[in-house]
């Protein structure tokens, strides 16, 4: 037990990086998730000299102290120094662990601005800020990340000038962003309880119905970041997953523009269909001339 | 060598000793607090073998990628069950069997205090297991043991599991409120004479925390469950947000019996550490009042956290800010009592017998489990661990370093008081040593699987990374344990007639119970002695002792059958 907490204490001095996801969280994808790694990280060396101290302690005690001839057990009740020592020793971690929490809690929490390079939010395009979340300038892609079983759909807001949201374009499982821009997520549910989770990005939040739920993230690198429904929502919880890919402002604004246009040609499509049928004589004779 | 062998006061004193009654109607009707206790030890282990079956059969889907073993329903099935068998049905109720058995005898009383309220809670307890058992021919729950709304409502789960599982809650619920308050009411009022609190024995304080907490936190799941009954079958809508409800009120009310839920699982554990390290570290245990203080703390501390469990819902920052100050502040006297029972270790001289064995071992992976505690504590940490494997690897270091090595302590200990027979040494370390590294086994490699990004609850996963040889290493564990349980099942049973006859005081403890026969008679004392210090049976060998050195043939002031080899 000493031996195996020496060495992945040893371990994690030579090469944390490459520990993500099996001794420390996954990271990397935005300052969040990074954020957390970090506190996770300092944890974890307190927790293991507290590993080491207990358990190498018992184990001495198992050895050193063990019945055997002439062996006589030490008859006292306690020591009261002794006792004030540890309690005011276990209390001394605690408010170092709390006062670290606080130190990386704004970084972890609250957004931050959007960076160089990043889509240029300045002039009119698409970005809200209603809602608690939101970087210092206020500036900040706002995506409705929508669960339902077993679904995750996305609606880039503010896109269309709707009010209701619901000109805005929408995609499902895979959500695309703009690298460098902050994005802040409102996370809401249309039945059961979903937890939005993607490892890389940073922590989950809940999904509940009723209740909107904040979180943010800023992509540096382009790539698919992976991800799944983490609170369980029923028979097909497994399969609930989610993909978040982050490409250039520049691709990422064609890429929204194609989309817009393709969701508006097939609504218009969709809407000469539905004309199409309530003239017919019934569905039977209806002889569709378009693509429906 | 001079063996002198005392005459029972029993003879002298009692003028009527009732035969034990036998046959299946006196167990049936019986409201001996020992009995009742077998009752409930023996069918929560019958509860813990199912809910064991149902974990191997959960480690086995997960054993490989895109398994299909079973299909999602009857996973989702599998864990409901295994995790509300393993708290409503094994842990609380296996408790409450030591408890019944052992506080009377420890605190030197002749039966609980409400000897038919006493056996009124054995059998809804029953009832409450057999609803929940008999929904497995028509259609189990499936939301998990937390049975979250919306999905748990009529609208998603309309089959009538999750009605079985409102109804498990509810008799298991009455059933522990009523035993708890018998609990309260003995401990409180039928000590014996010099029985005062600073020489209550540290068990008898964990189950008082113990049933303090099922006092204050039952109504509250019972009211819950009962407003989930209420929304499914009579039109409320208590946790429907759209009509005016809350969904998220039920997380509440349901963590707030659910966190003190974990510390009813885990303190009477702690109690039976704490009885059985002094014994075989033969040696008084180290700072008696911290322990029996750090125990009341955290059974009140326990009720201020329940939104640790909540880090991800839309709740308050200050709400959720208080919920980690909280749970940092219960690692205190967590931590003070492992730094005890090392200390109760220290400069003793400890003898390696299967109790003793499993207390350390249980101690030693509880402190895994109280460490991984701290990292779930920090919300934003938490934000990345919660609702994955890394919480399940945590939950049950907890609940099996902590509560069932404590259990399993307890089964050995005192097997030979229950019994009157010793159980064989050679299985009951084999079954530790198979334990204790099945545990570690099984639920070190998780803390990895949950931070590589497997969340609970799945019944597939991707063959990605190295997700498939961590859940392998894991269900290879899972048998390694199921097997080590099984020894010790075998060592019950078999030890039952195999067993070498135990004496009423086989490990020379220090608590009342030993001072009576093995078994104890109806009655259990003819005559209640009188309580001078934490261990009364040290101080009544030590007289035994002094009295037969003194003079043989003196007859000895000292009641009961005690065996002194000088
Ligand atoms: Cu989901």
């Amino acid at each position: 037990m000493l031996a195996g907490g020496l060495s992945i204490a040893l371990v994690l001095l030579l090469a944390p990086s490459a520990l993500a996801g099996s001794i420390i969280p996954e990271s990397g994808g935005s300052p969040a998730a990074n954020h957390i790694s970090n506190l996770y990280t300092i944890t974890l060396y307190i927790a293991i000299v507290i590993f080491i101290g207990v358990e190498g302690t018992i184990v001495y005690c198992l050895y050193r102290f063990r019945a055997r001839r002439g062996r006589e057990a030490k008859q006292i009740h306690g020591n009261t120094r002794l006792e004030i020592g540890w309690t005011l020793g276990a209390a001394a971690i605690v408010v170092a662990l709390a006062t670290i929490t606080f130190l990386d809690l704004h970084s972890i929490r609250d957004p931050s601005n959007s960076g160089p390079g990043g889509l240029d939010l300045s002039n009119g395009v698409q970005y809200e800020t209603t809602g608690a979340l939101k970087p210092p300038d206020g500036r900040a892609l706002t995506i409705q990340v929508n669960g339902a079983q077993f679904y995750w759909r996305y609606t880039y807001l503010g896109v269309s000038s709707n009010a209701d949201g619901l000109g805005d374009p929408y995609t499902y499982y895979q959500m695309v962003v703009p690298t460098n821009t902050t994005v802040v997520l409102k996370v809401v549910s249309q039945d059961v309880v979903h937890e939005w989770w993607v490892p890389q990005l940073g922590g989950k939040v809940q999904a509940v119905p009723g209740y909107v739920s904040e979180t943010w993230f800023k992509i540096a690198k382009p790539g698919n970041y992976k991800g799944q429904c983490s609170f369980l929502c029923g028979r097909g919880h497994a399969r609930m997953i989610a993909e978040v890919t982050a490409v250039s402002p520049q691709k990422y604004t064609s890429w929204l523009a194609q989309l817009q246009s393709n969701l508006t040609a097939a609504d218009i499509n969709d809407e000469n269909c539905r004309k199409e049928l309530a003239q017919g004589n019934g569905p039977q004779s209806v002889e569709f001339t378009k693509d429906c | 060598m001079a063996t002198a062998v005392l005459r029972p006061a029993p003879q002298i004193v009692a003028h009527r000793v009732d035969p034990a009654p036998r046959g299946l109607m006196s167990w049936l009707t019986t409201t001996d607090h020992k009995r009742i206790g077998i009752l409930y030890l023996v069918t929560s282990f019958v509860f813990f073998i199912l809910g064991g079956t149902e974990a191997l059969l959960i480690r086995l889907q997960l054993g490989e990628a895109n398994n299909t073993l079973v299909t999602p329903e009857v996973y989702n099935q599998l864990f409901t069950m295994h995790g509300t068998t393993m708290v409503f049905l094994f842990i609380v109720p296996v408790l409450a069997g030591f408890g019944n058995y052992f506080v009377p005898l420890m605190i030197g009383a002749r039966d609980m205090a409400f000897p038919r309220l006493n056996a009124l809670s054995y059998w809804l307890f029953l009832a409450g297991g057999l609803v929940l058992y008999g929904s497995i021919f028509w259609s189990p729950p499936e939301a998990g043991w937390i049975s979250t709304v919306p999905l748990a409502t009529s609208t998603y789960l309309p089959s009538g599991g999750v009605d079985a599982w409102i109804y498990l809650v509810h008799l298991t619920g009455i059933a522990s409120l009523l035993g708890a308050i018998n609990f309260y009411v003995t401990i409180v009022n039928m000590r014996a004479p010099g029985m005062s609190w600073s020489r209550l024995p540290l068990f008898i304080w964990s189950i008082m925390a113990y049933s303090l907490l099922l006092i204050i936190a039952i109504p509250v799941i019972a009211g819950a469950v009962t407003m989930l009954l209420l929304d499914r079958h009579f039109g409320t809508h208590f946790f429907d947000t759209a009509e005016g409800g809350s969904a998220l009120l039920w997380q509440n009310l349901f963590w707030f019996f659910g966190h003190p839920e974990v510390y009813i699982l885990i303190l009477p554990s702690f109690g039976i550490f704490s009885e059985v390290l002094p014994v075989f570290a033969r040696k008084p245990i180290f700072g008696y009042k911290a322990i029996a203080a750090s125990t009341m703390m955290i059974a009140f501390l326990g009720l201020l956290v329940w939104v640790h469990h909540m880090f991800t819902t839309p709740t308050p920052l200050v709400v959720i800010i208080f919920a980690m100050i909280s749970s940092f502040l219960i690692s205190v006297p967590t931590g003070i009592k492992i730094f005890n029972w090392v200390g109760t270790l220290w400069e003793g001289a400890i003898e390696f017998k299967t109790p003793l064995m499993f207390a350390v071992g249980g101690i030693a992976l509880f402190t895994i489990g109280g460490i991984s505690g701290v990292f779930l504590a920090m919300f934003p940490v938490d934000w990345q661990l919660s609702d994955t494997y890394f919480v399940v690897a945590h939950i049950h270091f907890v609940l099996v370093g902590g509560s069932v090595f404590g259990i399993v302590a307890g089964v050995y200990y005192w097997y030979p008081k229950i019994s009157g027979r010793m159980m064989s040494e050679t299985l009951g370390k084999w079954s530790f040593w198979l334990m204790f590294w099945g545990t570690l086994i099984t639920f070190m490699i998780q803390h990895s699987l949950g931070l590589d990004g497997m969340p609970r609850r799945v019944y597939e996963y991707p063959d990605v990374g190295h997700l498939q040889l961590y859940n392998q290493i894991s269900t290879v564990g899972s048998w390694i344990l199921g097997l080590g349980v099984l020894l010790t099942v075998i060592n019950v049973w078999r030890s039952l007639s195999h067993g070498t006859i135990a004496g009423p005081d086989p490990w020379k403890a220090n608590t009342l119970e030993w001072f009576t026969p093995s078994p104890p008679p109806v009655n259990n004392f003819d005559e209640i002695p009188r309580v001078r210090s934490l261990e009364p049976m040290k101080d009544i060998r030590r007289e035994v002792e002094r009295q037969s050195k003194e003079g043989a043939g003196a007859r000895p002031q000292v009641p009961g059958e005690v065996k002194v080899t000088a």
